[in-house]
């Protein structure tokens, strides 16, 4: 299929990183769709269903992104997620994504690190539209 | 200069050569930490001589190729499981072998670098690492003296000076790849979000400063006589071209000089804080009225706007270090998240309290009573 069948979801608290990944995501020639905080993407994904969503970890809360991810895993089990890391892998204080109790119940399909090369992350996204 | 070991166990002579080259030279510093880490590599072609070398001569960092001549690179992550040893892997690896990706990370793989890498890639993973090993470390040593408290803050610290360094980087890449075309106007939205961006962060730091002062506590601290309606009017003045832009109208109620002995920049600290966010949490043509009484035996301070208002709930947090109340209303709002906990903290170091009474749209009253007698701890 080609890219501009599917719609990205892109959620981040960050409004300039939104508008920044936006750009990104729409450079390889995807539809993208954006929400800037986990409450504003769970009212979104009432009324649609991405192809993929690329959620930050932390938002309203250190673990909003987590939350989220588990609640649209449970409303679209197939909609692949990367959750976006910056904090854990840095201060391993924060949420701690190696812990296998937190990873059992976390489905994200992939943890990438906010500042993953351009190239890499497409290679990653069509990685994950492509097993489905 | 401290040095981590770093271990390479890949069959191909080209990885493990490859590797040692690039790290050879490498440095990593980081904010925090008083040195620079460099790195000895140590090379191992099998999984078996692997962990004879993890046995002999303990790696803090494991590199690991998966596809072996003997053990497979998940057996050796299975035996330092098992083995409970502290060393950080991260498996090499191509696209190919993504289910033993999710397997590796269940059993502990810290990260995965996809082959082939470029040095960069190498590079900035091992960077990762090492601030993971010295923040591990820091933690632990924090733990013990107690001082967890401070960590946690510098670690949010960290992110809150990150966001915007990261936000300004990414328009400038966007500026720099001319993504928008050739006209600069076109850009005219990066850049003015970049300046905002900065303002934020220099507001941060300004802001960090008052806190550091307020936490090194009394050593500095200047008690004279002070008559807190002459403060609250400069820091109203300071305002006022703020107020005026957003439409909002600032007034100061007090009967006559209200004396009150304390220092003059932790006064000014709080009257400023209390009544720039006043304005900021306003509506258009809003209003801030700052009220100034003596009562028996103390001081009461009392600032009322009739901006958006707060929860229950947002009032119970918002005293915390970095917490921004997110909501529609508040999202263009910037701010470092910090003035109100400086607030709390100086005035409990005059054995004041602050109480908040706030209805959502309707606006909130923040109300400060300092004792008289005692002026501080």
């Amino acid at each position: 299929m080609k890219p501009s069948n599917y719609t990205i979801l892109i959620v981040d608290d960050d409004p300039d990183y939104l508008i920044q990944a936006q750009a990104r995501i729409k450079g390889f020639g995807y539809k993208t769709i954006t929400a800037e905080g986990q409450k504003e993407a769970e009212a979104l994904i009432e009324k649609m269903r991405p192809d993929l969503a690329i959620l930050d970890l932390m938002m309203e809360n250190e673990d909003s992104g987590f939350i989220l991810c588990y609640k649209m895993k449970k409303r679209y089990p197939d909609v692949p997620i990367i959750i976006l890391t910056g904090v854990t892998a840095e201060t391993g204080i924060s949420f701690d994504i190696q812990d296998d109790n937190n990873r059992r119940w976390i489905k994200a399909d992939l943890f990438l690190d906010k500042g993953i090369r351009t190239e890499r992350l497409r290679e990653e996204m069509e990685n994950l539209l492509g097993k489905k | 200069m401290p040095t981590l070991k770093i271990l390479v166990v890949d069959d191909e002579p080209g990885i493990r050569g490859g590797v040692s080259r690039i790290l050879r030279n490498f440095r990593v510093d980081y904010p925090f930490m008083e040195e620079a880490f460099d790195f000895i590599i140590s090379e191992a072609a099998t999984g078996e001589a692997g962990i004879q070398v993890i046995e002999s001569n303990r790696p803090d960092i494991l590199l690991l190729d998966n596809k072996l001549p003997g053990i497979q690179g998940i057996e050796v992550l299975e035996y330092i499981k098992r083995k409970q040893l502290s060393i950080i892997v991260v498996m090499i690896t191509s696209y190919a072998s993504l289910e033993l990706a999710v397997k590796a990370t269940s059993d502990g793989a810290y990260d995965f670098i996809p082959k082939p890498f470029t040095p960069q890639e190498l590079k900035s993973s091992i960077e990762n690492i090492t601030k993971r090993v010295f923040l591990r470390k820091m933690t632990t040593r924090l733990h013990d003296t107690g001082k967890q408290i401070r960590f946690t803050f510098l670690s949010v610290l960290s992110h809150e000076l990150k966001a915007p360094l990261n936000a300004i980087e990414g328009y400038l890449k966007m500026i720099r790849e001319r993504q928008n075309g050739a006209n600069l106007e076109d850009y005219d939205n990066m850049i003015d979000r970049s300046l905002e961006r900065i303002r934020g962060m220099r507001s941060l730091i300004l802001d960090m400063l008052d806190l550091t002062r307020v936490e090194s506590g009394k050593a500095k601290r200047n008690l004279e006589e002070l008559d807190l309606s002459q403060v609250a009017l400069t820091a109203m003045d300071t305002m006022r071209p703020y107020a005026i832009q957003r439409s909002v109208t600032l007034k100061l109620l007090h009967d006559g000089p209200m004396l009150l002995l304390a220092d003059a920049e932790e006064m000014e600290i709080i009257f400023n804080n209390l009544i720039s966010n006043a304005i900021k949490y306003n509506i258009e043509d809003g209003k801030v009225d700052c009220y100034i009484e003596r009562h028996e035996g103390c001081m009461q301070i009392k600032v009322v706007d009739t901006g958006i208002g707060m929860t229950q709930g947002d009032i119970e947090k918002i005293f915390d270090d970095f917490v921004r109340i997110k909501n529609d209303k508040t999202k263009n709002i910037t701010g470092s998240g910090l003035g109100l906990s400086i607030v709390k903290k100086l005035i409990e170091q005059y054995a004041g309290k602050i109480e908040v009474v706030s209805t959502p749209d309707q606006g909130s009253t923040f109300i400060l009573t300092l004792p008289i007698d005692k002026p501080c701890l």
